[in-house]
Formats: structure tokens, sequence, C-alpha cells
């Protein structure tokens, strides 16, 4: 007979470091690693978020998408901070690229170049890339 | 005719697939994701300035709100429409060829 696995992961607290890449709206990809944000911030894990590529639009102050019958979710950035989340990174190449600038997000945030951001990626336990 | 294209410039080659096969004097309308290709000051505004002097291009409205961007952030000669003025187009300009 085998034994039953034994997990103790009481007090196990690991760095995630969740990578948004794509534009809000036009995929569900976003919205699903933001509520993968909030259940580590649930378990009290060290969590932060970055935003590179289109992933930058999520946070562009204004969002009003009630025309295309979705939920604005940008607000939810500036709640993250409530639940101990304020590790939030911008790529400054993909922001520059799009033409915005800090005044431009909804919620405060590091600006980071994409060599700094590879070194913050390689100091995490988990990633998780959308 | 008129093309759509749905997908950010930033992600996808779509809008250069389009740019490349639309005969001047085509419009091309930018829907969903398509409509950062619009937004002034980016990486990618130069083509689409260059593209608004043969073409007539526009920008489907709601999107662009939904995204938090106000018609001041638009490449000049770039038009606005709603839902209504999408169908107008579709109508006007006969053939419709999605770009997805």
């Amino acid at each position: 007979m085998s034994e039953e696995p034994v997990f103790d992961t009481q007090g196990v607290v690991k760095k995630f470091m969740y990578v948004n890449r794509r534009a809000p709206y036009g995929t569900i990809y976003p919205l699903e690693i933001l509520e993968s944000v909030l259940v580590a911030a649930a378990f009290e894990q060290d969590t932060s978020v970055a935003f590179l590529d289109d992933g930058v639009f999520q946070i562009k102050k204004g969002q009003d998408p009630k025309e295309l019958g979705m939920k604005n979710f940008s607000p939810t950035f500036r709640a993250l901070a409530g639940y101990d989340v304020e590790k939030l990174y911008v790529e400054k190449e993909s922001m520059d690229a799009r033409g915005l600038k800090v005044d431009d997000f909804v919620v405060k945030v590091r600006v980071v170049s994409a060599a700094e951001l590879a070194k913050l990626m390689a100091e995490q336990d988990i990633l998780i890339t959308g | 005719m008129l093309h759509t294209v749905n997908k950010s410039p930033f992600e996808r080659n779509t809008l250069d697939s389009c740019l490349r096969l639309a005969v001047p004097g085509s419009a091309i309308l930018l829907i969903e994701d398509g409509v950062y290709a619009a937004l002034a000051g980016t990486a990618q505004t130069a083509k689409v300035e260059a593209a608004a002097k043969t073409h007539e291009i526009y920008v489907l409205g709601p999107d662009l709100k939904a995204r938090g961007f106000e018609e001041s952030r638009l490449i000049g000669g770039v038009k606005v429409v709603d839902y209504g003025g999408f169908v107008d187009l579709a109508v006007a300009k006969g053939t419709v060829n999605s770009w997805l």
C-alpha cells in the first residue's frame, strides 16, 4: 500500500511574477492573468506584475468598454496594493514604442529597462506569462 | 473595397499585409486591437501616416473608447466612425476584406 503524500505548504512563500504581454479586450489572457494575480496574493505569495509589449495598454487610463458589453478591469490594478501587491513594472522599451507616458497609467508603476526586467525575471521562482 | 484590420500592429503583421495589398483609394477600417495603429507618436505611426496619403483610414469609435484613447491621440486625417458608420462603409465600398 502506497503512503499518502504530505504537502506541508504552511508558510511557504515563493516569488511569483505575472507577465502581461497582451492588449486588454482583444483576448481573454489579460483577465485570466489578473485573476491569477489575485489568487497568488490571497495565498500571501511574494507577487509582482510586469507589463510589456501590448500588455502596457492594460493600464491605460480612461478605458470604457461599455459599448462592447465588456467590463473595465483596469481599476482592479489600483486595488492590488490592498493585497500587498505593490511591485508593478513597465518595460520602458514597450511603453516608448507605443507613445505612452507614466501619466497615461491608472496605477503607479516602476518603469524599467529590458535589461532590468530581465534581471528581475531571473530572480523569480515562478513566472506566468500571457 | 473596405479592408478591416482587427489585430494590434505591435503584435502581428496583419496591418502590413493589408497595406501591401490594399489598392490606392480603398478604405481601411481599424477595429478591435487594430485601433492601436491609429495612434500618433508610436513606432507604427509613420507607416499609417504614409498610408493615409493614398487611402481613407477609419477607426471604430467604441473600440478606441474601450481602450482609453481619445480622438486627440489619433494620427491626423484618420476618421472615427460608430457601428452605423461601419455599416455605411461596408455598403458604400461594396466588398469587405476582413484581415484576421
